[in-house]
């Protein structure tokens, strides 16, 4: 009886520090901070050790009375655009080099390396390859598609400015996709494709017919990742674009929350988490929706 | 006739095995094609910056890094504007502010846990599905708001004579607000040491170590101290080795919230912020941005080459 009473005091003991360090840190961040949500607090109050203000939804209605917001919110959901494409190089890829042939290990290594790559980084190269004199205008000339007048600047033109910044974080996140979904491809069974081929199918249709509903958990969990890193992205969107792009062009939703919360003069908490609370319903309403689709998709099956 | 026949047949078969073998030659060659393309537009920007670091700029004079392919392929190669980012630059201070950021995280992740996954996966106590439910937890919490919360929470305990030590400017009418947080290193650790996916990767690895060594240790003495120190980590390396390199990549890497966490406390920044306010100068100076920009690469990099498998299993256990 008294050994077991030690046991559970170790145990405590050896927990406390996460335990603490996990409450102070992300449980009452996320339950204050959504109650502040509804409050009226701004960095003066909170200099002053004033209590946060009840204001019930008032700061909801400001916000989608508030255009930057919602140009800010339509951003970030433009931004889901990115999901599909970076799904699916990153499942041809990963079958590519799930192949047994010499020099798979260099192409998986090389293909990671822009993802243990800081934005910090990235912006700078980014930076470059997208000006008007830039890389990227300099091969799509040589390959004809637009010639030398019509060069501009990828991050300066409010039409492709987010657009520019999707491709920074699809090359930031391929080769992340590409090893989880190595992993969901080493799980399919060899003699299945090998069955589908003795049964007359084309590698086509093996992959699709096949590979890809055994693939089904990893599509969804990387989707799901995806689509939750676009609908909260901010590094980029700081790095590249710091006031956020031409005429508010890659403003994004949680960058809204961030320059309210820490730019200009007074600070405003409760109309940042307001928006910040707003974004994370999106997200879990959009999970549900990805689990929905799953769980039909697999029925259907 | 049967004899034509035959070979007829024969014929087929073998034209059919050549067809197939071209076929999968094609097929091979079509894979290269698509991956060296990838490779291209995957090492690109490091290459392209590479060469720009070492290009000496005052050879030619007036160089633009946009001659192309001319600034592709640096004619005189210099390590000047490595050693200019260092005397003008300054960039000395801040990487060793990301060096420190970077230890304490890393030390700070291992222990804490280590302690936090050995009870809940060899230690019966009440309470310990719960405390394990809520610790995973943490990894799907909507947490969009929690760097602001924690900023407010950081500058209170700047108040605690434990903690405190706030070395921010002082605020004035203008800035009232500029230090975020305690203004010491701590601000940006503090808040990132606990992590759910640490503490459930180690659980992991304790999980598959045999209980007859356990019992074994229990039985000679050993306290719960004594085998968590002397058994568990030992035969987790591993994993902590795979945690320890997750962590120090994603902590050298981090930009917005040492951002956050640093602001008003400039002289505490981190090489990632460094190198991006090189970028927003007026007068920048892309040859020594693109060596700062290298500065920061290559230790990770080295990191990253030396465990890479280490590195891509950690990944690939922590989503199982």
């Amino acid at each position: 009886m008294q050994n077991k009473t030690r046991t559970a005091l170790i145990a405590y003991a050896f927990l406390a520090p996460a335990l603490i360090l996990l409450a102070v840190f992300t449980f009452y961040p996320v339950i204050y901070g959504s109650y502040l949500g509804f409050t009226e607090y701004k960095a003066a109050q909170f200099a002053a050790g004033e209590a946060p203000r009840f204001i019930g939804v008032q700061n909801f209605i400001a916000l989608f009375q508030d255009e930057l917001f919602l140009k800010g919110l339509w951003n970030s959901i433009k931004y889901i655009a990115i999901v599909p494409a970076l799904q699916i190089a990153a499942l041809a890829i990963a079958v590519a080099v799930n192949r047994k042939l010499p020099f798979m290990a260099f192409f998986r290594a090389a293909y990671y390396v822009p993802v243990i790559t800081s934005i910090a980084t990235a912006a700078v190269m980014w930076d470059w390859i997208f000006q008007k004199e830039g890389t990227l205008n300099w091969v799509l000339q040589g390959l004809h598609i637009i010639n030398s007048n019509s060069a501009f600047g990828w991050l300066n033109n409010e039409h492709t400015a987010i657009w520019a910044l999707m491709l920074v974080t699809f090359w930031r996140g391929f080769g992340y996709y590409m090893v989880l979904y190595m992993g969901g491809l080493q799980a399919v069974p060899e003699e299945v494709e090998e069955a589908a081929y003795l049964d007359g199918a084309t590698p086509f249709q093996t992959f699709w017919l096949v590979i890809v509903p055994m693939m089904r958990p990893t599509l969804l969990l990387c989707s799901l990742l995806s689509t939750f890193a676009a609908i909260r992205v901010l590094d980029e969107v700081v790095a590249l674009t710091p006031g956020g792009g031409p005429l508010n062009s890659t403003y994004t939703a949680l960058m809204y929350v961030y320059q309210k919360a820490f730019d200009g003069f007074n600070f405003d908490y409760g109309m940042a988490s307001a928006a910040g609370l707003i974004i994370a319903v999106i997200g879990i309403g959009l999970s549900i929706v990805q689990f929905r689709l799953n769980r039909e998709g697999e029925e259907r099956a | 006739m049967s004899v034509t026949q035959d070979r007829i047949v024969q014929d087929e078969h073998k034209r059919a095995v050549a067809r197939a073998k071209s076929k999968k030659l094609l097929n091979t060659i079509l894979i290269y094609a698509f991956l060296v393309l990838v490779l291209v537009f995957a090492v690109f920007p490091f290459l392209w910056t590479l060469a720009i670091s070492f290009t000496d700029k005052s050879a030619t004079g007036g160089v633009s890094i946009y001659d192309f392919p001319g600034s592709l392929m640096p004619r005189q190669i210099t390590i000047a504007n490595f050693i200019e980012v260092f005397t003008q630059l300054k960039i000395a201070q801040p990487f060793w502010n990301s060096v420190v950021i970077s230890l304490f995280t890393v030390v700070g992740t291992l222990i804490v846990s280590a302690l936090a996954a050995y009870p809940l996966a060899r230690m019966d106590f009440p309470g310990r599905n719960i405390l394990f439910g809520a610790i995973i937890a943490t990894l799907v919490l909507p947490t969009e708001t929690a760097f602001i919360v924690n900023t407010m929470t950081l500058k209170n305990l700047a108040n605690l004579p434990v903690i405190g030590g706030n070395n921010c400017f002082a605020p004035s009418s203008v800035a009232p607000y500029v230090c975020q947080g305690l203004g010491t290193y701590w601000s940006v650790v503090l808040p990132t040491i606990a992590t759910g996916f640490g503490i459930f990767l180690l659980r992991q690895s304790y999980l598959s170590i045999p209980q007859a060594l356990l019992e074994a240790a229990r039985i000679d003495g050993a306290t719960e101290t004594q085998i968590l120190w002397r058994i568990m980590i030992p035969l987790s390396m591993p994993a902590m080795t795979a945690l320890g390199i997750f962590t120090l990549v994603n902590t050298w890497n981090a930009y917005v919230w040492p951002k956050i966490a640093l602001l008003g406390a400039q002289n505490l920044e981190p090489m990632s912020i460094a190198v991006l306010k090189l970028k927003g100068q007026y007068n920048f100076d892309p040859f020594n941005i693109a060596a700062g920009a290298v500065i920061m690469m290559v230790p990770i990099l080295i990191v990253f080459l030396s465990a890479q498998k280490l590195f891509l299993r950690g990944l690939d256990g922590a989503v199982k």
